[in-house]
């Protein structure tokens, strides 16, 4: 079977099409939310899902996603609920890619390669690990594109071009592009030299690429998607569901607007496509 | 011998950089420049002529007089790494990176501290280099170690509290990386022990290396031969790893001792050799405490120093290869082996010391005579004398 990811951002790629992908954690703030809300993506036009399973020491995030992860760690949620909860959806006929965002410790702890089995039965697409670079265990690597599922690596300002071909040749999906020197969080601006950073990417990759860190609202998104091929957005959403104290209609509105100004920075016959 | 760390930083499956992509440039550039400056002859001059003049090295290797006496033949001597300026190891360490910093110009230090020995010997690099200076330090840290939290800032140093997690040293840690991923250009991480992404455990083993050297040295002329035995408190494992180091190419066996807390079985301790298992945390792969879900546990000890929940990743190396072993001792035994050195030898040291101490007791009682034993005294007791007092009530 295809991944679901890949060609998801393949055949954007192929279309111009602006991807938006939006970050939840798992569990805040319960996991009913969790799976109403990634449905409720689904309708909206969310491309991709990036479910954040929470650990105890994130240390490439922010404030909104620490005290997000930090209450659902309360609750007692842990990578088995990352399962069942996408098994269901999947039983529910839920189409969307959904990647796995965690950090690699409690992978290595639940054992690397029922890690990756459980992925695949449960129905994830890609996977994210932010403080797993590629050139770190390169075993774990094999497992995932054994199973054909989609390993996403990251890449930033400070990272040379010769690396960008290696973060390149070991990404599937997209690239997943950190706009700024510093953690996930809500920012007032994006970086100024966004088109040239970009630039520099797509003179030695051809996949995809996304920013992701630090975009914050429907004008920055459009704003990345018009230099990328779409955007990543956490805080802010995280930030909604804190503020509306889980109120799915609320965090919704703010998912449609960022979902229709990514969209509109690509060619217009996009979301028609979908639909 | 083949070298640790390899190229990339891994000893064997431990080590590493597991980081976020935009600290990967930045530690490949601080490993070049760290290698570049250990054979430049005068970064070289320039840090053991601090060392000395400012640090107060070589610090004396002390045959403790009366706990020999006891011991039927045995020799017990003490590195007294207690009489180093700031009163610990931890300036080996902070004037070597801070030289690096000041060498790389950077104008901002930042580092984590749970007791606040290390956040204080940073402060103190900072002056010394005219840098500016940053502490992260866990909010029920910075209620429980106010001296220090002063100490810090008559430094001129600014003491940033923590609130997230558990609000101790890990918590710091994770922050000081954060401000890191955001601040590399300006700031250098100095990181307080063997820990961290590579380069750190080496850097920090190298520079705190001085102590086995002068300690190999020193033996040499006392007695004509090496320690048999080298006892040496792990926390992060630093003044254990920079005792060990000179001598893991002899015969001499090597015994880090960790903080048993209130007993292993009780959950309440800072073992992660004895109790850890494989994990990733602040950008190394070592031994970790954590639970079956992988999150990580907070860690307990008597000691602050020692109350963190992973170790140094060549630590967790030399115990999968054998060439150290590693033993523990309670919060009780710590405490007893304050009040032994303080009333024998008219030396009190600081409570992660007193781990060795503890251990070194026993170890007096079962080796052969003749036997001598060479203990890392990290640090003296002063900071500690609240707590020792504390329990002394009960």
């Amino acid at each position: 079977m295809k991944n679901r990811l890949t060609a998801r951002t393949l055949k954007a790629k192929r279309n111009g099409e602006k991807l938006f992908c939006g970050y939840i954690t798992l569990g805040y703030p319960n996991l009913s939310f969790t799976r109403n809300m990634i449905l409720r993506m689904e309708e909206i036009g969310v491309d991709i899902v990036e479910l954040g399973i929470p650990f105890s020491d994130p240390l490439a995030d922010g404030p909104v996603i620490q005290a997000a992860s930090e209450a659902a760690l309360k609750k007692g949620v842990s990578p088995a609920d990352a399962f069942r909860l996408c098994r269901d959806l999947r039983r529910d006929g839920l189409r969307l890619p959904v990647i796995f965002f965690s950090y690699y410790n409690p992978i290595m702890s639940f054992g690397a390669s029922r890690f990756v089995r459980e992925m695949k039965k449960a129905g994830f697409d890609g996977l994210i690990v932010p403080d797993l670079p590629p050139d770190e265990d390169i075993e774990f690597r094999k497992l995932i594109s054994r199973e054909g599922l989609a390993m996403v690596f990251l890449a930033s300002p400070t990272t040379k071009d010769k690396r960008l071909i290696f973060i390149s040749n070991a990404s599937k999906g997209f690239i997943y592009y950190v706009s700024l020197k510093g953690v996930t969080g809500i920012r007032k601006n994006l970086s100024g030299d966004l088109g040239d950073q970009i630039r520099r990417i797509r003179e030695v990759s051809d996949l995809p690429v996304l920013i992701g860190f630090g975009v914050s609202d429907p004008r920055q998104a459009h704003k990345a998607s018009r230099c990328a091929d779409g955007v990543i957005v956490g805080s802010a959403i995280i930030d909604a569901i804190r503020r509306s104290g889980g109120d799915i209609r609320k965090v919704s509105r703010l998912v449609e607007r960022l979902v229709i100004s990514t969209k509109s920075a690509g060619l217009s016959r996009g979301v028609k496509d979908r639909r | 011998m083949k070298i640790f760390p390899d190229g990339k930083g891994h000893f064997e499956e431990f080590g590493g950089k597991f980081v976020p992509e935009t600290l990967m440039k930045p530690l490949e550039d601080l490993e070049r420049a760290y290698r570049t400056l250990k054979k430049d002859g005068r970064f070289q001059r320039e840090l053991s002529h601090l060392l000395r003049d400012y640090a107060g090295r070589p610090t004396p290797l002390y045959l403790a007089k009366n706990w020999s006496a006891a011991c039927g033949g045995r020799k017990i001597y003490l590195k007294r790494e207690d009489l180093c300026h700031t009163g610990a190891h931890k300036i080996n360490n902070t004037i070597g990176q801070g030289l690096l910093a000041a060498y790389l110009g950077k104008r901002r230090l930042i580092a984590e501290t749970g007791a606040g020995q290390h956040g204080v010997a940073t402060a103190t690099a900072a002056r010394l280099f005219n840098l500016s200076c940053d502490v992260y330090m866990g909010k029920k840290d910075v209620e429980r170690q106010a001296l220090n939290v002063y100490r810090m800032e008559l430094l001129g140093a600014r003491v940033i509290p923590v609130s997230s997690g558990s609000q101790t040293l890990k918590d710091a840690t994770n922050e000081a990386i954060r401000d890191w991923v955001g601040s590399v250009d300006t700031t250098h991480y100095l990181i307080g022990s063997t820990m961290g992404p590579h380069p750190y455990p080496m850097m920090v083993r190298d520079f705190q290396s001085v102590i086995g050297r002068e300690t190999y040295r020193q033996m040499m002329e006392a007695e004509g031969k090496i320690p048999d035995y080298l006892v040496a408190c792990v926390g992060g494992g630093s003044n254990a790893l920079g005792f060990f180091y000179r001598f893991i190419g002899t015969r001499a066996s090597l015994v880090g001792v960790e903080a048993a807390g209130c007993g292993l079985g009780t959950g309440l301790h800072s073992a992660a050799i004895a109790k850890g298992k494989p994990g990733v945390l602040h950008g190394m792969k070592s031994l970790v405490l954590a639970d079956e879900n992988g999150q990580i546990l907070e860690a307990h000890s008597v000691s602050a120093g020692l109350d963190y929940p992973s170790v140094g990743p060549e630590h967790a190396f030399l115990k999968k290869t054998g060439r150290a072993q590693y033993a523990y001792a309670t919060d009780r035994e710590a405490l007893d082996a304050f009040h032994f050195l303080t009333r024998t030898e008219g030396i009190m040291p600081a409570l992660e010391s007193s781990h060795a101490i503890a251990y070194a007791r026993k170890l007096a009682l079962k080796v052969p005579k003749k036997s001598i034993i060479a203990i890392c005294l990290s640090g003296r007791g002063d900071k500690d004398i609240d707590i020792i007092k504390r329990y002394a009530k009960r």
